[in-house]
C-alpha cells in the first residue's frame, strides 16, 4: 500500500561514489614486488637495532646480591626471622674490580613477591592519598575505602591513615653504603630525591595542607606494620614525610610481576673501585611465603638497564625476516616457473 | 456465532450479545474499529517494552548477568561501569534503531486511518477518515481509490456490471446492483480469516436469501481501477480485514552465517567457562601453596583456597567477558542494515520505467546472498514479461516478415494512422505485408486475418478494449485488428468484425474450445452469404495431422515454422474447411447428442470435434514472441557459470516451459533432457535402501536437464495418494487410524521419506529443473524438499500471489516489483523490477556482503581473543587474580572497531564489474569457506598467538630492568601501556592487512582510531582527571612515563614485527602456492580492467543467436477459453488476464481436496 503511493514521487538513487560504491580507492595487494623488499628491509632494520641494543647492553654493569640470608653462610642468616629480632643488622661486603660509572642506582628487589594480585592492589584509598581529609576520619563505614579492609579500622575503630594491603606492606629495610678505604668505612652519599615518578610526587600523592602535618593524622592510628607514622616516615627531611615520601612513592607504585626490583637511591658519581660494605637493617619477613631479598646496583643508557633480551629478539627476527625474504623468492620463482601457474 | 453485519445500522452491532472481554470485565464489540494500528510502542511503553524486548537476546540477558556479578563485593573484578557502559551503548543503538522504525510506523498508521472516504450517513454521503468507517457502513468509492476496508460491492456504474480493482489475485467483481440508500439487509458470514480466494456469506434482504462469495467483495488495500463509481458495504474493519489478517506474521529468517555465529558464540562461551575454571583452579593451588602464606596479602576473610578458587572463577567469568563480544551482535546488525542500504541505492538495479529501486525489505539476510546455491523461479513475469507480441506468421507458404523486431533503427514501424482502431502499442515491422493486406487483392492473406479476427473466444467492451483468456490470443486479435480485420462485438451466436470499410456478423454455430489435449480451437461459422466454414488454429502438431491432401504449402510453412521456432517465437497453425450445409446438420445432430450425455461428457465431446476437424486446409502459421525480460539469458547463463542451479516452477504446460527454458538459455542443446514420467525414480520401493546414495542416476556423461509435471510430482511424492486417503477416511467419519503395520501407512513415511531423498538427489543432478504445472503450494514444497535434503541456501524469486508460499518458504525470498499485485514483494526479503537484477544481487552485493561478514567475524574474534587472552597469560604470573581498567571498556567502542565496521561496510576485493565478469568468484560463497569453524579456529590460534607474544615480549624485555633514568618502568601501570599500545598497533595494522579496498574513510578510521587511543590515553592518564576524580582514573602520568622511552617503543615495535610479519609471510606463500580464484583476479586486475573498458568501447552491435534445435511450439499456453460463457450468454465476467498460472492452480487446489 504505501509502495503505490511513494511511486509518483521520484524514485532514482542518487549517483554518487559512496552510494554506488565507487569511492576512489587504493587496493594494494601482497605481491612479491612488496612482500620481499619489505621482508628484507624489516629484517636489515630489525639486526640494526638488535646489534645496536645488544652492544649497549653488553656495556651496562649490573651488581646483584641476594641477602634473605636463608643459607647459614649468608651473613644476614642471624636476621632472617624479623619477627624475633626487630632492626635485626647485617652487613654485606662486595668488590669492584673497576670504576662502575654513574650515575649508578641503587635497588633493591623481592622475588615471588605479588604486588600484582588484584585485592591487594586495589587496597588503598585515592582520596586519603590525594590528601583529602574526609577520608582520614570514620564515616559511617563508608569512609575509608571498603577495599581496604582488613586494614581500615584499628580495633578501636579509629582510621588507619594510610589504610589498606598496599601500604600496610610497605618495604621497610634500610640501607648504607659504606666504601672500605684503607680499612676505613667511608659513607658512600645515597641520593634519595626524585626517585619517585614526578607525577606521582606532585599529581597523585599529595598530603593534606595542614601544618604541621602531624596534626592531620590526628584521630588516625598508623598502619599496623608500620613502626612510624606516616609524617614521620624520614627523620631527616621533613618535606620527605606523608604520602609524599619518596620510598612510599616507590613501594606503592605497584610492580607488574612477581619478582621485581624498586629504585632505592641513586649514587650520582658512580664507585670506584674498591671493597664495599652494605649495612642492611633487616626488617622485612619473605622467608615465610618462600619469597627473596635481593640488592642490585646498575647504571643505565639511553636505552635503560641491562637487559639483553630485547636485542637478542631483535636480531632473531630479522635474521628470520631474512631467511623468510630468501624462501620467499624461491618459492615465487619456483611457481612462476613451473607450467601449472596460473 | 457467525459474523453477522447489518447495514446502516451501526448500534446494531454493539448490543451485548457481540460483546467480547478484554480484560477482566470490560468489554468491547468483537467487530474491529477501521483505525488500525502496526507500531508496537507508544510514548509509555516504550522504554519498557523495548528494554523487554531487547532482553529477549540472549547476549543481553548474559551482560545483564555479568553486571549483577560485578555488583556483589567478593566477586567483582572489574568496575561495574566496565560493562554497563557497552550494554547501555549497545541497548540504546538497538533502542534508537526501534524508535526510529516504530515512529514511521506510527506516521504511517496515521496517515492511514486518516484518509477519506464518503459514508452513507442519515441518507447522505459524507467525506469521514477511515478510522471512523465500522462495520456495517455503506461506502461509495472512486476511480483511483483505495479501499478502506473489506465490503461486499453492492452497484458499480460500470456498464457491465463490473468494478475492476488493481491487483492481479483480486479482481474480477460482481457486484449485487442493489439500491443502497435505505439498505437494511442482514449479512451473515464467516468470521474473518486470512484467506484472500475465499469468502461464503448470505445476504437476507427483503425476504430472500441472496448467495455471495470472492467475486462480490472488494478487499481492503486494493485501488479502484477503471469504474468511476461504486457502492459496498462494509464486511470487515481494520484489524478483521483479510489483508490484516495476512499481514505480519512472516517466518522469521536466519542466515546460516547466524547460526554458525551462534554456534560459535556458544563454542567462545565453553572455552570461557573451561579458561575460567582453570584459571580457578590454578588460583586454589596458588593460594594453597604461596598465598596463603603471603602475610602481606592477608585480607581478614579466612575463605578457604577452594573458596576463593570458586570466587575467583566468576571473577574470570567477569574479566575474560570479552571473549563473547557484546558489540558483535550490534556490529554485525549495523552491517548489513549498511549492506542492505547499499543495495536500495544502486542506480544499476534501479529500473527506471517504473521509478522502481530495488528494496532489501529484509535488512539481516544479506550474506546469504553470497551462498545461494538453488534458484527457484517463477515464469510468467518472472522470467518472461507476459506480453505477447505478434511477430512473423507465413501465409500461403510465404514468410511474410523478414525483420526481428530489433533493428527498429532502420526500418521505422508501421504507420497505423490510417486504422482508427489500430492499437498504438503494436509495433510491426513489415510494410509490404501491411501493403498486401490493405490492397485487397491477395486472398490468402485476407482469409489469414479475418480467421484471426473471428477464430477466438475473446471479449470486447465498450471500449473496444478486449479481454483475452491466454495473452497469445489477445496478441492474435490484435494484430488482425491492425491489420485491418476489427473483432467488434460478439453476442451469443454473432461475431460482428469490421472488414476494410463494411462490417460484417457472421452467425457462430458452434465453437469448439480449447483444451489441452485437443491443442486447438476451432469455430464454425454461417458466413453472410451462407456459406459454412470452419477455421481452425492450433499446435502444428496436431494440426498437420488433420490436413486434407490436398491442402498446399504444407513444405514451406513447415519450414517456416522451423525458422520460427529456432527464435524461440511461439507458433500456431492456421487452417480452414469449407462445410456443405448437410454435412453441418449431420455433425450438428452428433454435437447436441454429445451435449447431453451426461457420462464421460467431455471426452464424448472431443470426439465429436475430431469429426469434424478433419481434412482441413493450412492458410498458414503465426509467430507470436513470449518476449522474455531483458537480459534474462544473460542472467541465467552468468548464475549457471557461478554454479547456482536454477529451477523454473511454473503453472504453464510442459511445452510451454520447454520452449522459456530454451529461450532463456536455462536448457541448452548439449544438455540431456530427461521427462519425469520416463524416468522411473525407483521401480521397487525397496530399491532405495540398496541405492548408494553416490551412485548417480544419469549414467550418462554431460549435462542434463529435467521437466517434470505437478501431477508426476505428486504421484511420486505420495502426496496425492495419502490426501486421498485421508480424505476419505474423513468421509466415512473416521479418524485416521494410529499407524497398524497392516495398514501400509508406516511404511509411508519411511517410503516417502525415501522418495523425497531421491527426487532431490536426482533433480538435483540436473543442470537445470523445470516443474511446469505446479500449484503453489507445490512450489514450496519442492524448495523446502531442496533446502531439507540438500542443506543447501535457496534463493525464490517470483511476482505473483501464487509465488508468496515459495518465496516464504526459500531461506532467502525476492519478489519482482512495479507489477500489478504486491503479495509477493510484500512476502519477499527484497525486491527489485527485473528479473536481471538478480545477478548483481547474487554476484556483486551478496557475493561482496559474504566475503565482508567473513572478514569481519574472523577479525572480530580474532580481535578479542589476542585482546582477552593477554589476561590469561598474565594470570600465571599475578597468581591467578585478574584486573583490567578502563582500557577493557574502550576497547571494543573506540579503539578498534571502526576501521573493522569500515571492512565490514565498504571493503571490496574486486570491483563489481570483475565480479560479475568472473562468475566463478561466488562459489566460495556456495562452499562457505570464508567463514566456517576451520577460520573460527585459524581466528582463534591467531588471537593466541597475539596475545602470546603481547605479553611475553613486554614480559622479556621488562624483567629485570629499569628505565633510561633509572626508575624502574616494570611498574604494572607502564607494563599495561606498553602491551596495551602494541595490542592496539596489532589490531589496527591487522585490519589494514586484511583491508583490500583502502579508501579515504578507512585510513582516517584506522590512524583516528590509534589517535583515540592515545588521545583517550594521554587524557586518562592525565593529572587533570585525575584531581577531579582520585578514585577513578589512578593511572596519572603513566603514559607519559612510559611513552618517553625509547625502550619501551622498541618493546613496543618488536612486538608489532613478531605479531604481523608471519601474517604477511603465510598470506603470501598461500597465494603464491594455492592462489584462489579470488587471488588470481586480484593480482591481474589492472589487465582485467582495461580489457573490460575496451570491450565496452568495442561492444559489437551484431546480436547473434545461437542454432537451435527445432521445437516445435504453440500458443495456447494457458487456461480454457471463454466458451462456455460465450455459449451460455452469461454476463461476460472478467478473467484475469496476466496470472494464467495462478488461475490455473487455484483451480486445481480444491480439485485435489475434493478426489
Amino acid at each position: 500500500m504505501q509502495k503505490k503511493e511513494n511511486q509518483e514521487v521520484e524514485n532514482r538513487p542518487d549517483n554518487t561514489a559512496f552510494t554506488q560504491q565507487r569511492l576512489p580507492a587504493w587496493q594494494p595487494i601482497l605481491s612479491a614486488g612488496i612482500v620481499i623488499p619489505l621482508f628484507v628491509l624489516v629484517g636489515l632494520a630489525f639486526i640494526g637495532i638488535g646489534v645496536a641494543l645488544f652492544v649497549t647492553s653488553r656495556n651496562l654493569h649490573v651488581l646483584e646480591m641476594d641477602y634473605t640470608g636463608v643459607e647459614k653462610t649468608s651473613p644476614c642468616f642471624s636476621c632472617s626471622d624479623p619477627i624475633k629480632q626487630k632492626n635485626c643488622k647485617c652487613s654485606l661486603s662486595f668488590e669492584l674490580d673497576k670504576l662502575f660509572e654513574g650515575p649508578v642506582f641503587f635497588y633493591y628487589g623481592l622475588t615471588n613477591y605479588f604486588q600484582n594480585q588484584r585485592a591487594y592492589g586495589v587496597s588503598k584509598d585515592y582520596n586519603q592519598l590525594s590528601g583529602d581529609l574526609d577520608y582520614f576520619t570514620f564515616f559511617f563505614s563508608i569512609v575509608p575505602d571498603s577495599t581496604c579492609k582488613p586494614y581500615r579500622y584499628d580495633v578501636n575503630n579509629k582510621p588507619i591513615v594510610p589504610c589498606g594491603s598496599l601500604a600496610n606492606s610497605m618495604f621497610n629495610d634500610t640501607f648504607n653504603l659504606y666504601q672500605m678505604k684503607n680499612g676505613v668505612k667511608e659513607e658512600v652519599p645515597l641520593d634519595g630525591k626524585g626517585i619517585s615518578w614526578w607525577t606521582d610526587y606532585n599529581i597523585k600523592y599529595r598530603n593534606p595542607s595542614v601544618n604541621p602535618l602531624r596534626n592531620a593524622f590526628n584521630g588516625t592510628v598508623k598502619p599496623l606494620y608500620w613502626s612510624k607514622p606516616a609524617y614521620e616516615l624520614d627523620p631527616t627531611d621533613t618535606a620527605n614525610n606523608g604520602f609524599i615520601n619518596q620510598d612510599f612513592l616507590v613501594w606503592m607504585r605497584r610492580s607488574a610481576l612477581p619478582n621485581f626490583r624498586k629504585l632505592y637511591r641513586r649514587i650520582t658519581d658512580g664507585l670506584p673501585a674498591g671493597n664495599y660494605s652494605l649495612e642492611i637493617s633487616y626488617n622485612y619477613p619473605v622467608i615465610a611465603f618462600d619469597g627473596k631479598k635481593k640488592v642490585a646496583f646498575s647504571n643505565v643508557s639511553w636505552m635503560g638497564g641491562k637487559n639483553e633480551f630485547l636485542g637478542i629478539a631483535y636480531l632473531v627476527i630479522g635474521s628470520l625476516c631474512l631467511v623468510m625474504s630468501v624462501v620467499m623468492l624461491i618459492i615465487y620463482h619456483w611457481r612462476n616457473s613451473s607450467p601449472d601457474a596460473n | 456465532m457467525g459474523w453477522k453485519v447489518k447495514a446502516n445500522d451501526r448500534a446494531y452491532h454493539q448490543l451485548p450479545e457481540f460483546q467480547k472481554k478484554v480484560f477482566l470485565c470490560i468489554k468491547k464489540s468483537r467487530y474491529s474499529g477501521n483505525a488500525i494500528k502496526t507500531y508496537k510502542y507508544n510514548a509509555l511503553t516504550f522504554i519498557p517494552l523495548n528494554l523487554y524486548e531487547q532482553f529477549k537476546r540472549v547476549a543481553n540477558v548474559y551482560f545483564l548477568a555479568l553486571l549483577i556479578l560485578q555488583i556483589i563485593p567478593d566477586i567483582t573484578t572489574l568496575p561495574w561501569y566496565t560493562t554497563l557502559i557497552p550494554l547501555v551503548v549497545v541497548l540504546g543503538i538497538t533502542a534508537i534503531k526501534d524508535l526510529v522504525d516504530d515512529l514511521a510506523r506510527h506516521r504511517m498508521d496515521k496517515e492511514i486511518n486518516n484518509r477519506k472516504t464518503e459514508v452513507l450517513l442519515d441518507g447522505r454521503f459524507e467525506s469521514a477518515k477511515w478510522r471512523d468507517v465500522q462495520v456495517g457502513d455503506v461506502v461509495r468509492l472512486k476511480k483511483n481509490d483505495f479501499i478502506p476496508a473489506d465490503i461486499l460491492m453492492l452497484s458499480s456504474s460500470n456498464p457491465n456490471s463490473l468494478c475492476y480493482v488493481e491487483t492481479a489475485e483480486l479482481d474480477g467483481f460482481d457486484p449485487l446492483t442493489l439500491n443502497c440508500v435505505g439498505l437494511t439487509g442482514l449479512i451473515e458470514c464467516e468470521e474473518p480469516n486470512n484467506r484472500l480466494d475465499k469468502f461464503i456469506g448470505t445476504m437476507l434482504w427483503n425476504r430472500e436469501r441472496y448467495p455471495l462469495d470472492l467475486d462480490n467483495m472488494l478487499l481492503r488495500g486494493c485501488k479502484i481501477r477503471n469504474t468511476d463509481v461504486c457502492h459496498g458495504l462494509v464486511i470487515f474493519a481494520g484489524a478483521d480485514t483479510k489483508i490484516m489478517k495476512n499481514g505480519g506474521k512472516t517466518r522469521f529468517k536466519r542466515t546460516k552465517i547466524d547460526e554458525l555465529m551462534n554456534y560459535m558464540v556458544y563454542t567462545i562461551f565453553a572455552l570461557l567457562v573451561l579458561v575460567a575454571a582453570g584459571l580457578a583452579i590454578g588460583h586454589t593451588f596458588w593460594y594453597d601453596q604461596i598465598g596463603a602464606k603471603a602475610w602481606y596479602l592477608f585480607d581478614g576473610k579466612g575463605y578457604s583456597a577452594s573458596h576463593r578458587g570458586f570466587l575467583s572463577f566468576w571473577g574470570y567469568i567477569i574479566v575474560l567477558n570479552t571473549m563473547v563480544p557484546i558489540s558483535l551482535y550490534v556490529s554485525v546488525e549495523v552491517i548489513r542494515l549498511g549492506q542492505s542500504k547499499f543495495i536500495n541505492w544502486d542506480l544499476q538495479m534501479y529500473y527506471a520505467d517504473k521509478d522502481t529501486p530495488a528494496k532489501a525489505r529484509t535488512t539481516t539476510l544479506n550474506e546469504q546472498l553470497g551462498q545461494i546455491e538453488y534458484i527457484f523461479s517463477d515464469k510468467t513475469g518472472t522470467l518472461t514479461q507476459n506480453i505477447m507480441q505478434f511477430k512473423k506468421c507465413t501465409i500461403a507458404g510465404r514468410s511474410l516478415v523478414r525483420i526481428a523486431g530489433s533493428k527498429s533503427d532502420l526500418f521505422p514501424p508501421v504507420d497505423w494512422s490510417w486504422n482508427r482502431y489500430a492499437d498504438k502499442m503494436f509495433q510491426f515491422m513489415d510494410h509490404s505485408l501491411v501493403a498486401t493486406v490493405r490492397s485487397g487483392k491477395d486472398k490468402d492473406a485476407m482469409e489469414f486475418f479475418k480467421l484471426l479476427s473471428l477464430c477466438h473466444t475473446v471479449m470486447v467492451d465498450e471500449d473496444m478494449v478486449y479481454q483475452a483468456a491466454s495473452p497469445d490470443e489477445g496478441a492474435l486479435v490484435t494484430a488482425a485488428r491492425n491489420f485491418g480485420y476489427v473483432f467488434l462485438n460478439r453476442t451469443q451466436d454473432t461475431i460482428t468484425i469490421q472488414e476494410g470499410d463494411k462490417e460484417n456478423s457472421y452467425e457462430m454455430l458452434a465453437l469448439l474450445d480449447f483444451n489441452s489435449d485437443r491443442k486447438r480451437m476451432s469455430i464454425i461459422l454461417r458466413f453472410p452469404d451462407g456459406r459454412i466454414r470452419l477455421y481452425c488454429k492450433g499446435a502444428d502438431t496436431v494440426i498437420y495431422e488433420r490436413l486434407s491432401a490436398e491442402s498446399k504449402h504444407t513444405k514451406s510453412t513447415q519450414t517456416a515454422l522451423d525458422i520460427f521456432a529456432n527464435e524461440t517465437l511461439r507458433t500456431l497453425c492456421l487452417c480452414y474447411k469449407d462445410i456443405s450445409a448437410g454435412e453441418y446438420e449431420a455433425w450438428e445432430r452428433r454435437h447436441k447428442e454429445a451435449q447431453v450425455v451426461l457420462a464421460d461428457r467431455d471426452a464424448a465431446l472431443d470426439r465429436v470435434y475430431e469429426d469434424i476437424e478433419k481434412n482441413l486446409m493450412l492458410i498458414g502459421a503465426t509467430a507470436i514472441e513470449d518476449k522474455l525480460q531483458d537480459g534474462v539469458p544473460e542472467t541465467i547463463a552468468k548464475l549457471a557459470k557461478a554454479d547456482i542451479k536454477i529451477w523454473v516452477l511454473t503453472g504453464d504446460k510442459k511445452e510451454t516451459a520447454e520452449n522459456i527454458g530454451y529461450s532463456c538459455s536455462l536448457l541448452t542443446d548439449d544438455m540431456q533432457i530427461h521427462y519425469g514420467e520416463d524416468v522411473k525414480v525407483q521401480p521397487q520401493s525397496n530399491r532405495p535402501g540398496k541405492r548408494k546414495p553416490a551412485d548417480p542416476f544419469f549414467t550418462q556423461t554431460g549435462k542434463n536437464a529435467l521437466i517434470i509435471t505437478g501431477g508426476w510430482l505428486n504421484e511420486i511424492l505420495y502426496e496425492k495418494k495419502k490426501k486421498r486417503r485421508r480424505l476419505r477416511l474423513r468421509r466415512l467419519g473416521r479418524r485416521l487410524p494410529p499407524s497398524s503395520p497392516q495398514d501400509g501407512q508406516p511404511m509411508n513415511d519411511w517410503e516417502k521419506e525415501q522418495r523425497q531423498v531421491d527426487f532431490v538427489d536426482m533433480a538435483c543432478e540436473c543442470e537445470a529443473v523445470i516443474c511446469c504445472r505446479v500449484t503453489p503450494k507445490q512450489k514450496a514444497n519442492v524448495v523446502s524438499l531442496v533446502k531439507k535434503y540438500k542443506k543447501a541456501v535457496t534463493l525464490s524469486i517470483g511476482d505473483g500471489a501464487n509465488d508468496v508460499n515459495m518465496i516464504k518458504t526459500a531461506d532467502i525470498g525476492v519478489g519482482i516489483s512495479g507489477q500489478e499485485g504486491m503479495q509477493a514483494v510484500m512476502s519477499s526479503d527484497y525486491a527489485f523490477a527485473q528479473f536481471r537484477y538478480l545477478e548483481r544481487l547474487l554476484l556483486v552485493h551478496g557475493r561482496w556482503s559474504y566475503i565482508r561478514m567473513c572478514k569481519f567475524l574472523r577479525f572480530f574474534f580474532f580481535k578479542n581473543f589476542a585482546f582477552t587472552l593477554v589476561h590469561f597469560w598474565f594470570s600465571f604470573f599475578s597468581g591467578y587474580s585478574s584486573q583490567v581498567n578502563w582500557f577493557i571498556t574502550l576497547y571494543n567502542l573506540c579503539y578498534s572497531s571502526l576501521p573493522v565496521l569500515l571492512v565490514g561496510l565498504l571493503d571490496q576485493d574486486v570491483n563489481d564489474k570483475l565480479s560479475l565478469r568472473f562468475p566463478k568468484l561466488y562459489l566460495p560463497g556456495q562452499q562457505g569457506s570464508l567463514f566456517n569453524y576451520k577460520n573460527f579456529f585459524i581466528s582463534l590460534f591467531h588471537g593466541i598467538f597475539v596475545s602470546l607474544i603481547i605479553f611475553f615480549i613486554p614480559y622479556g624485555a621488562f624483567l629485570q630492568t629499569m628505565g633510561q633514568d633509572g626508575e624502574a618502568p616494570s611498574d604494572y601501570q607502564s607494563f599495561a601501556v606498553v602491551t596495551a599500545s602494541s595490542l592496539i598497533f596489532i589490531v589496527n595494522l591487522q585490519i589494514s592487512l586484511d583491508t583490500s579496498y583502502w579508501t579515504f574513510v578507512n585510513c582516517f578510521a584506522v590512524l583516528g582510531s590509534i589517535a583515540i587511543y592515545f588521545g583517550i590515553m594521554f587524557d586518562i592518564h592525565s593529572a587533570g582527571i585525575h584531581v577531579i576524580f582520585p578514585a577513578y582514573f589512578t593511572f596519572t602520568g603513566a603514559a607519559s612515563n612510559a611513552l618517553r622511552q625509547p625502550y619501551l617503543w622498541l618493546t613496543i615495535v618488536l612486538t608489532v614485527g613478531i605479531s604481523l610479519l608471519p601474517v604477511i609471510c603465510i598470506q603470501f606463500l598461500s597465494k603464491t602456492i594455492w592462489p584462489s580464484v579470488g587471488d588470481q583476479v586480484q593480482r591481474n586486475r589492472k589487465k582485467y580492467e582495461a580489457d573490460l573498458e575496451r570491450e565496452e568501447r568495442e561492444k559489437a552491435p551484431a546480436f547473434q543467436r545461437g542454432r537451435r534445435s527445432r521445437r516445435s511450439g504453440y500458443a495456447f499456453s494457458h487456461s480454457q477459453g471463454y466458451a462456455d460463457l460465450i455459449s451460455s450468454g452469461r454476463s461476460i465476467r472478467r478473467k484475469p488476464t496476466g496470472r494464467a498460472g495462478l488461475q490455473q492452480s487455484i483451480r486445481e487446489v480444491p480439485h485435489a481436496e475434493n478426489i
